[in-house]
């Protein structure tokens, strides 16, 4: 038997005796898109289905965009002479009228880029023209949009701002454990953020609320081992966070990259697609960069956006319900003519699980 | 979104900002403003094109293969 098979084996294991105590299967929440996808394509979510609830939490940034950001993204790039420089990830999701694709059809100027680096170059490029870039992401993105504050600053670009509608993790992590509608035995915590954060930042998750969590890779080994730490922690009533991501996780994460946030960003409320506002949990500009600050350069007039009827996103983020529990699934809403976020983005919950383990089923 | 790829250095431009890292055997520019200490031949994690860290590479020869060692520690811990 190969080693991977015993921890297979040993996972179920885990899960059956703690089944046993709670009269029900263990719920472990991953909290990061790519850990989605991870365990959907890798099939893990399947192989393990009848021994552990794996559900997806908060964890795409791009699906927990508000309506009305992304009202005001588009209105961004409908402007004359303005154009919107983004990450890939935001261009299909569509706000209450239309996602940025489609307003780039109709003639809006929107430009993909795949650092932010990038759109400061183009700015620099085009002086006739004003560059607004999309500041969306995690604890993960938020620095290197910083490094193109910085960037911006240096060279003196007076045609350069982000619309930041950053997220960050803690605040929404505290916010789902104060529910009290929540059920979920340990979290699976995302590798990348913790890049940034360090295993430190992510202890209160067990040192205030009382339950585990592990620091995971996205390899299938790394997933495999969290999920076995995760499962022995829960099985052992321990309350810890632990890093099983140890070649890239440090204690104190990365210290460059929390100062560039910080220099540049001052914790701000936000609205999340699902969950409603939660306090400090977004990132807006420091004064010292109001110039830099589209929300504060541009004035727009957006009307007040509406969700899609009938679509159950905001229950599937906060992990109430799995993406096929939705009416919707698959019937209206599929990858190639999405309802909701969550099926749009690359990795959304109802993406990942229609592209993989759905596919099974038909 | 938060997807991160890591890489090799390969060289470090004049100046230490940048570097040429390979990725799946292509080469590419990454900027090195965000990490501290990184040499040729290191690892690093990549982001929307900078480097969010080295790689300790003895954390990843661990994770690598030795299960039956990883199974072994667990059991006595």
């Amino acid at each position: 038997m190969s080693a991977q098979t015993r921890l297979i084996a040993r996972i179920k294991e885990s899960a059956l005796t703690v089944a046993d105590s709670l009269g029900r299967m263990p719920v472990m929440m991953e909290v990061c898109g790519t850990h989605t996808v991870s365990l959907s394509r890798t099939g893990l979510r399947d192989l393990l289905s009848d021994y552990i609830d794996l559900r997806s939490g908060p964890g795409c940034p791009v699906c927990v965009t508000d309506y009305a950001d992304i009202d005001h993204m588009i209105a961004f790039a409908e402007q004359e002479g303005v154009a919107v420089a983004t990450f890939g990830d935001m261009i299909r999701v569509p706000g209450s009228r239309c996602s940025l694709e489609v307003a780039r059809a109709k003639g809006a100027s929107v430009k993909m880029v795949y650092s932010p680096l990038q759109a400061v170059e183009y700015a620099e490029a085009n002086p006739g023209m004003q560059v607004v870039f999309l500041g969306i992401g995690f604890e993960t993105t938020a620095p290197t949009v910083a490094m193109s504050l910085f960037e911006a600053q240096k060279r003196k670009l007076s045609n350069f701002s982000v619309y930041s509608v950053h997220k960050l993790v803690p605040p929404v992590l505290k916010g789902l454990l104060s529910s009290e509608d929540i059920s979920v035995d340990g979290f699976l915590l995302p590798g990348h953020v913790s890049t940034v954060l360090g295993r430190a930042e992510l202890d209160f998750v067990a040192s205030e609320y009382g339950i585990p969590g592990v620091i995971a890779g996205f390899e299938v080994d790394d997933l495999v081992v969290a999920i076995d730490q995760l499962a022995m922690l829960i099985k052992k009533r321990t309350s810890r966070v632990v890093n099983a991501y140890q070649r890239v996780v440090r204690e104190e994460g990365n210290p460059r990259a929390k100062a560039a946030v910080e220099r540049c960003f001052t914790p701000a409320d936000a609205s999340w697609r699902g969950l409603g506002v939660i306090p400090k949990s977004g990132l807006a500009l420091r004064e010292e960069f109001a110039a830099l600050d589209a929300a504060r350069r541009f004035t727009l007039n957006v009307p007040r956006s509406r969700p899609p009827r009938g679509c159950r996103c905001a229950h599937v983020l906060r992990g109430h319900i799995r993406p096929t529990s939705c009416p919707l699934f698959a019937k209206q809403c599929t990858p190639s003519s999405p309802v909701g976020p969550c099926m749009v983005s690359s990795e959304g919950a109802c993406a990942a699980y229609y592209n993989y383990d759905y596919a099974g089923h038909v | 979104m938060c997807l991160g790829i890591p890489g090799k250095v390969i060289e470090i431009a004049e100046g230490g900002t940048t570097a040429t890292v390979e990725l799946f055997g292509a080469r590419v520019k990454v900027a090195l403003d965000l990490v501290e200490g990184v040499e040729p031949g290191d690892y690093v994690l990549i982001h929307a094109g900078y480097a969010l860290q080295k790689l300790n590479l003895e954390h990843a020869r661990e994770n690598l293969g030795v299960w039956e060692e990883y199974l072994c520690l667990h059991k006595q811990g």
